[in-house]
């Protein structure tokens, strides 16, 4: 049953591991807020989707137009 | 700081002023596609070949006197299949969609995304073509032979570097929770099948693990069971973590209780293998190990 030193020493060096990124994680103030992540997720811009872009896109492609430029 | 350049204007360098023009960038939604189709296609052929199996279970002349298709040819090639074929690349195509938008950036290389795709797929007919030729370990879930063993660990190291690099090069720098899911799935698969594929090549397609016996047995079942944790449950923890509240319209119920379940998980989980080996020849003490943390996982499968 040696092979319980190996397998016992990994899994203790794995959690050991994450202990250690929870730590740092914590210290570089990734916890700091726990609200606005949730629902930053939900205000992706995909270009396609957003019609502000598009407007913005028509408007410097007539700019670029009108100057002759496109 | 004021500075002469050669058309004799002067220079001011401010270094306190940032660069506030808007950066733009792309989301390369082809890699996801990809993955999403090879996700299908394997998901159909994996699951026809284990309707094949269950058919074969009563009419066992289905496998045609061939030794290709006999039950236990096909049985890996299904696991392999519906695994790390089918869930695999659902897996690839959920993390390619979902980290970029996450890190507010593009993925880090295309073309390791390219590289990580096709070999992937390569991989997968390889395992279609040794196993039922009868190259095999023998180890669930690990019976791909040696070559394809460190095929497996190029093409993960690829995928490892695009998570890990498109995570570092983050302009969002909060780290979602789904991304930690993400990072420690990989972590831990590669770690799980480093540890089981330790094997001595014999010849080309034969190798001989450097375990044996009831260690081996140990083994098995640590890598096993923290294959089905690590790589069919946390990537979806992570997965779904974006995919919900996304299908959803609305924030995950309590952001604070998902930081909460990932790192439970990660520090239980690991531990839960033995509960696969009651009653065994393994030690009491293992087996007591293994129980109670089983037991104890019950609390962050209830925060899902």
């Amino acid at each position: 049953m040696e092979i319980l030193i190996l397998l016992i020493i990994i899994s203790v060096g794995i959690a050991a591991g994450f202990l250690i990124a929870f730590l740092l994680s914590v210290k570089n103030r990734q916890y700091d807020d726990l609200y606005s992540p949730s629902v930053r997720i939900l205000f992706e811009k995909n270009k396609i989707d957003d019609k502000d872009d598009r407007v913005d896109d028509i408007k410097r492609i007539k700019t670029l137009k009108s100057k002759n430029e496109i | 700081m004021d500075k002469q350049n050669s058309l004799n204007q002067d220079t001011v360098k401010d270094k306190n002023l940032s660069s506030s023009k808007n950066e733009k960038f792309v989301y390369d939604n082809s890699i996801p596609r990809n993955f999403a189709i090879a996700t299908t296609l394997w998901g159909v052929i994996g699951m026809l070949v284990g309707f094949v199996m269950a058919l074969q279970l009563f009419l066992p002349d289905l496998n045609f006197d061939l030794s290709y298709l006999t039950f236990g040819r096909i049985r890996p090639v299904h696991t392999n299949a519906v695994i790390f074929a089918f869930v695999g690349n659902a897996i690839f195509m959920g993390v390619y969609y979902s980290l970029p938008r996450l890190c507010k950036t593009s993925i880090h290389s295309i073309l390791l995304a390219k590289l990580h795709f096709w070999g992937w797929q390569l991989i997968i007919v390889a395992a279609a073509i040794s196993l039922p030729l009868g190259y095999t370990t023998g180890a669930e879930y690990a019976e791909l032979e040696w070559p394809i063993d460190i095929a497996i660990t190029l093409v993960w190291v690829i995928f490892g570097i695009n998570l890990i690099m498109t995570v570092i090069k983050r302009r969002e720098r909060h780290m979602y929770v789904a991304i930690w899911f993400y990072l420690g799935s990989w972590i831990t698969i590669a770690v799980l099948h480093i540890v089981r594929s330790i094997e001595i090549p014999y010849s080309f397609m034969k190798s001989y693990p450097v375990y044996a016996g009831v260690q081996d047995a140990l083994v098995q079942w640590w890598y096993g069971h923290n294959a089905v944790a690590f790589f069919l449950t946390t990537p979806f923890l992570g997965l779904m973590y974006y995919f919900m509240p996304k299908a959803a319209e609305r924030p995950v119920y309590s952001y604070k209780l998902s930081i909460i379940h990932f790192w439970s998980l990660i520090f239980l989980y690991i531990w839960a293998g033995p509960h696969h080996l009651l009653y065994s020849t393994l030690p009491d003490w293992a087996q007591s190990l293994g129980t109670v943390f089983s037991i104890m996982l019950i609390a962050p499968s209830w925060v899902v």
